[in-house]
Parts: C-alpha cells; sequence; structure tokens
C-alpha cells in the first residue's frame, strides 16, 4: 500500500516550504537507480542520448507505471461498480484502492477524491456544475446547490498568470451567469500584484481560481496571502496544482482549498486521468457535470437522482487501468519522498538559473523566485524565435517545450508571444543541464547573431 | 551538413534576417494565417495586373520564426523573378506550384524542391524532414491559396 513516511506535515503557511531546505539531496547512486526506472532514458534523440528537459508537458513513465497498466489489463480488467462477478470485485477492489493512494497522498478522505480525464476535464466540471447550480438545477434530492449559484453582479476573480485550462471554463461561466471575471494582474518581476489583490477580493467575489506553481516562471503563488483574503469573503477557493504535484507536498487541506486539481501524466502516471479533490460538503451539493449510470439512485421516465460524491462525478465506465497506473505513480514519488524530490529539483533549478543567468542576450520570464518553486525556466532569445531556438535544442538531444505554453496572457504581458521552456524531472541530471546551458548558449552563434551584441 | 544546417540554410537565415517583399497596402485583400501552436502570422496580398489575368507581386507582412518568414519572403522573390523574366504567373502557375510546394514539404525528405522551378525557394526542401515545422513553411503559400481559391469562387 501507499507509503507516506517520507511526507511529513509541513508547517509554511504555504503548506511545503519547511521540509525542503533540510531534505538530503539524492546521491549520484540513487539518481542513478531512480533513472534506470525510466526505460525511455535509454534512447537516443538525433545521435545524442536523451536528456528530457520538457517534464512541465508530460512527465515520463516510470517501468512500475507502465507494469501496473499493462498488469491491470493482463489479470483484472472488468468493469468496476457494476456486476456480481469476481473479476468486476478485484477491478473495483483495484479501482478504489487507487483512490484511497491518491487520497492518502493528499491527506483528505477518498470520497473527495474525483478521477476525471486531465486536469482540464477537472477544472471544467467545477465551472460546469456551479453553472448548473446557478440556473436553479441542484444535486438530485438536495437543494444545498443553490448556495454556490452565481448571478449578475457577482464575481470570478483568475490571476493573468494562469493556464488557459483555468481561465477559459471561467470566462464561460461568467458568460453564462452574468458574473464578471476580474484577475489579478502580474507585475514586470512575474510576481502577482498583491496589491491590486486586496482590493480586488470583496463582498463580490464568489470563486478565486488559481495556479499553485505557474507554469511559465516555476514561481508558487503565495496562498498564504490570497486564500485567507477569500475565505474572509465566503468566496470558493479553486486551486490548479498541475505543476506542483509532481514537485512539491500538496495538501489541500492544509492550503484551505475547496478545490484542488492535477494530472496524472504530469505525475509520472498515464495519460487520461486527472484528480479533482474537493470538499466534501462542496462536493456534495454540486449538482453533476456528465450524466449517465454509474452516477444515480433510482432512474424514471421523468428524473434521476444522483449518487453523493465521487460516483456523482465519474459517470459511464470509468478510467480503469490509468487510475490503477496513476496510484502506482504517486507511490513512486512517494517512496523517493517529495521532500528530497524537492530538495534535490530545487539545486538543479539553482544550477539552471545560474547558468542561464551568465548567458548573454537570454531573457528569463520572470525573477527568479525563492523555494518553494519549480524546477523550469522559459527563456527568450534575443533575435531568435522561440520555435528556432528549441530546434537547436532538439537536435542536441534535448526535446524543451516552445510556444505559450498555453498561457497566451501571460506572455502578452511579458511582451513575448512564445518562449522556450525547460523544466526538470525527478530524474533530471547535472549533467543534462549543463548539456542545455551550452545547446542554448550556442543558439545566437548558430543564426549569425554575435555574442554581446542585440539583433 | 548536419540536419540543423540543412534545415536552417544560409539562404532562409538570410531571408529571415532581411525579408523580401514586406509591406502591405491599406484597404487590399489580404489572407491572414496563423499557427496556433507558435503564434506564428502572416497576412498576404497577391497583387495582379491591370487585365486581373497575371500576379505582378507577393506582398505580405508577419511575425514568426525564421522558416515562416523566410519561406515568405522566399516566395515573394520567386513572383518578382517570373515577372522579371516576363513569364508572370497566372492563378493555374501560383496554384500548381502551390501543390508541388506542399508535396515537397509532406515528402519527409523524400521529394526534394525542384531548383529550376522555386529558385532559392529549394531552400525549403530541408524543412521536410521536420515535421512540426513544414506548417511554418506552409503559413504564406496556404495565404496565397486561400486568396486564390477565393477568387475562383
Amino acid at each position: 500500500m501507499t507509503s507516506l513516511a517520507a511526507t511529513p506535515a509541513a508547517s509554511s503557511p504555504a503548506g511545503h516550504a519547511a521540509t525542503t531546505a533540510s531534505s538530503a539531496v539524492f546521491s549520484s547512486d540513487e539518481l542513478a537507480s531512480i533513472r534506470s526506472q525510466f526505460p525511455i532514458l535509454g534512447r537516443e534523440v538525433n545521435g545524442h542520448p536523451l536528456a528530457y528537459l520538457d517534464s512541465a508537458a508530460t512527465a515520463q513513465k516510470p517501468l512500475r507505471v507502465i507494469e501496473a497498466e499493462g498488469a491491470f489489463y493482463r489479470e483484472s480488467n472488468a468493469a468496476v461498480h457494476r456486476g456480481a462477478h469476481t473479476l468486476a470485485g478485484e477491478a473495483t477492489e483495484l479501482y478504489e484502492d487507487a483512490r484511497r493512494t491518491v487520497a492518502d497522498f493528499l491527506a483528505v478522505d477518498e470520497n473527495d477524491v474525483v478521477f476525471t480525464s486531465h486536469a482540464t476535464e477537472a477544472l471544467n466540471l467545477v465551472a460546469y456544475a456551479l453553472g448548473t447550480a446557478s440556473i436553479g438545477r441542484g444535486a438530485g434530492a438536495s437543494a444545498a446547490a443553490a448556495a454556490y449559484g452565481l448571478h449578475a453582479g457577482d464575481e470570478i476573480l483568475v490571476t493573468e498568470l494562469e493556464h488557459h485550462a483555468n481561465l477559459i471554463p471561467w470566462q464561460e461561466l461568467a458568460a453564462r451567469t452574468g458574473a464578471t471575471l476580474r484577475y489579478i494582474p502580474v507585475l514586470d518581476d512575474g510576481s502577482l500584484d498583491l496589491e491590486a489583490a486586496a482590493h480586488l477580493i470583496g463582498e463580490r467575489t464568489r470563486v478565486l481560481a488559481l495556479a499553485h506553481v505557474s507554469n511559465v516562471t516555476g514561481a508558487t503563488l503565495p496562498l498564504d496571502v490570497l486564500v485567507p483574503l477569500a475565505r474572509a469573503v465566503g468566496a470558493l477557493v479553486v486551486l490548479d496544482a498541475c505543476q506542483s504535484a509532481p514537485h512539491l507536498p500538496l495538501r489541500p487541506r492544509e492550503l484551505d482549498v475547496d478545490i484542488a486539481v492535477f494530472s496524472g501524466h504530469k505525475l509520472y502516471g498515464p495519460t487520461g486521468i486527472g484528480v479533482l479533490y474537493g470538499r466534501a460538503e462542496l462536493l456534495n451539493a454540486l449538482p453533476p457535470f456528465l450524466y449517465g449510470g454509474s452516477m444515480i439512485t433510482t432512474v424514471t421516465m421523468e428524473r434521476a437522482d444522483y449518487l453523493p460524491a465521487p460516483q456523482r462525478f465519474e459517470p459511464g465506465t470509468p478510467r480503469i487501468a490509468q487510475a490503477i497506473g496513476l496510484a502506482e505513480a504517486v507511490r513512486f514519488v512517494s517512496d523517493l519522498g517529495l521532500d528530497r524530490i524537492a530538495a534535490t529539483e530545487h539545486a538543479l533549478t539553482q544550477r539552471m538559473l545560474d547558468g542561464l543567468a551568465h548567458i548573454p542576450n537570454i531573457r528569463v520570464l520572470g525573477a527568479p523566485s525563492p523555494a518553494p518553486r519549480v524546477g523550469l525556466a522559459s527563456i527568450v532569445v534575443d533575435g531568435v524565435h522561440a520555435h528556432d531556438a528549441g530546434q537547436v535544442l532538439d537536435e542536441a538531444g534535448i526535446p524543451a517545450r516552445v510556444g505559450h505554453h498555453c498561457a497566451q496572457p501571460l506572455h502578452r504581458r511579458f511582451g513575448v508571444t512564445a518562449s522556450l521552456r525547460l523544466s526538470l524531472g525527478v530524474h533530471s541530471t547535472a549533467d543534462e543541464v549543463d548539456r542545455a546551458l551550452e545547446a542554448v548558449a550556442s543558439i545566437r552563434p548558430f543564426f549569425g547573431l554575435s555574442e554581446g551584441a542585440m539583433s | 551538413m548536419s540536419g540543423l544546417e540543412q534545415l536552417y540554410q544560409q539562404i532562409i537565415i538570410d531571408h529571415s534576417k532581411h525579408p523580401h517583399g514586406v509591406g502591405l497596402d491599406a484597404g487590399e485583400e489580404t489572407s491572414h494565417q496563423r499557427n496556433p501552436v507558435c503564434g506564428d502570422e502572416i497576412t498576404l496580398a497577391l497583387r495582379w495586373d491591370a487585365e486581373g489575368a497575371h500576379i505582378d507581386a507577393v506582398a505580405w507582412e508577419g511575425a514568426g520564426c525564421s522558416i515562416s518568414q523566410a519561406s515568405a519572403s522566399l516566395l515573394a522573390t520567386l513572383a518578382e523573378e517570373s515577372v522579371e523574366e516576363g513569364s508572370a504567373w497566372t492563378p493555374d502557375d501560383l496554384t500548381a506550384l502551390i501543390d508541388e510546394f506542399r508535396e515537397a514539404l509532406r515528402s519527409r525528405g523524400a521529394t526534394p524542391l525542384d531548383e529550376e522551378r522555386f529558385g532559392d525557394a529549394a531552400a525549403l526542401s530541408g524543412v521536410s524532414k521536420y515535421v512540426a515545422r513544414v506548417k511554418c513553411a506552409m503559413l504564406a503559400w496556404v495565404a496565397a491559396e486561400d486568396l486564390l481559391q477565393r477568387r475562383s469562387r
């Protein structure tokens, strides 16, 4: 079962800072052993050993995750929560074990954990359910949904640095309900304008939706400041934890958020699986998002009553193999210890940021932010489009993300359309970071732009 | 020559730094093409002779990666050369060129661009091995195709 030994309770307001400074980084032997668990790291790309620096887009998978998914199909495949045969019972047990593993990982109750297809679906689920509550549709017999409805005059607050998945569903919810969407602006250094936030969060604020960690700057958002402000006005707090969950201990209850979502594939798990944590009272008050089988109690030709969470939000045959794979991924990071993962990645991040600072004509988006942060940096190379810059890294066997990383508004705020993002994973090494730095330093010379001179 | 050098031949780097055919007139008919993946943009116009039978020039404005910008510049240059040689393109000529261009770029390196037909633009052959970059190179040509299709409707 789940190993939780390596994730002691954090005491900082942000819920995860206390452990990182004192935890030991992985030794080179430990790192070698971690790397040996990722089959893909044995391959070459364009004649070079693969140095995968795109973990923020999707993480590579350790063999035990690949095997866990395969083992389910080989040995226990059956539809869950329906049918009384032995296999169905086994499959259901494995699926619900996976839910318990994720719940333990987050230190929440298992009924507070809903499996979705991805984090994007989880965020859409919440926004859509709030929209349904707004038009007076409830959660079957319960009338509690009405209290969560949004109407003209209400406000939804996001930040300017959100991933599109935590922006567009709120735009649509505002359009459907007549509520107003507002946002906390980003300052030149990439941090949030907290002075503006204090004015923006008020009696009209019904929802505050924000990222835990920016997928462009790697900085942790100041939840210790913003969540109490939202709490004081009774707003729901929705946390996009996609970029934090694989790298920092995540404790939604300590963070005092109502909803937290993350994706499985960024946490070394399979694609096609996301996690929605929700406070029990909230989940049980919200109406469903998708309707169908496996989420009802009684159905007549006229109407239906719905099961409580989490089943209410998991209609149809769920993502069984993916949930089982994700549970194995959770055990993988828990066995390593998220505090040690954070400490190791932080040291490597420092090496990466220091190295980038020494390369002329490179701009790193956002000021270097202190721990807790995650190991990613988005850079702009003067005179070279991000697509061209990324091609140089790809040629060197270093996959890195180019584009706007689904954060067009933040790129616009920084005055650029695209950037090149390097992002670390649990298997990243100093050698890989150095190779990336060398490749980044070679970009301008390759395109005939001289060192030190602006193009 | 490494793969990267084949992709970024000097002609391409030169055209991306000093592009030809840039500058649109207010009010002229244009096609705006955008690559949502990277935000590359090209707005392009076909300028016709008095009879409307031949293309006098290709003009454009845009922003984006060197491949997308060089490709637009090379298309404009090719149009310029066809006029200088007294064989300005008819709509059918340009349609045939666009089709050949697309076929070569989608060939994954199997069919290089014919230097006789494409001149300096044949340097874009290297793009065909980079599946993710084909869209970049196609952007200006898709804009031209869009204008031709609108015209024939």
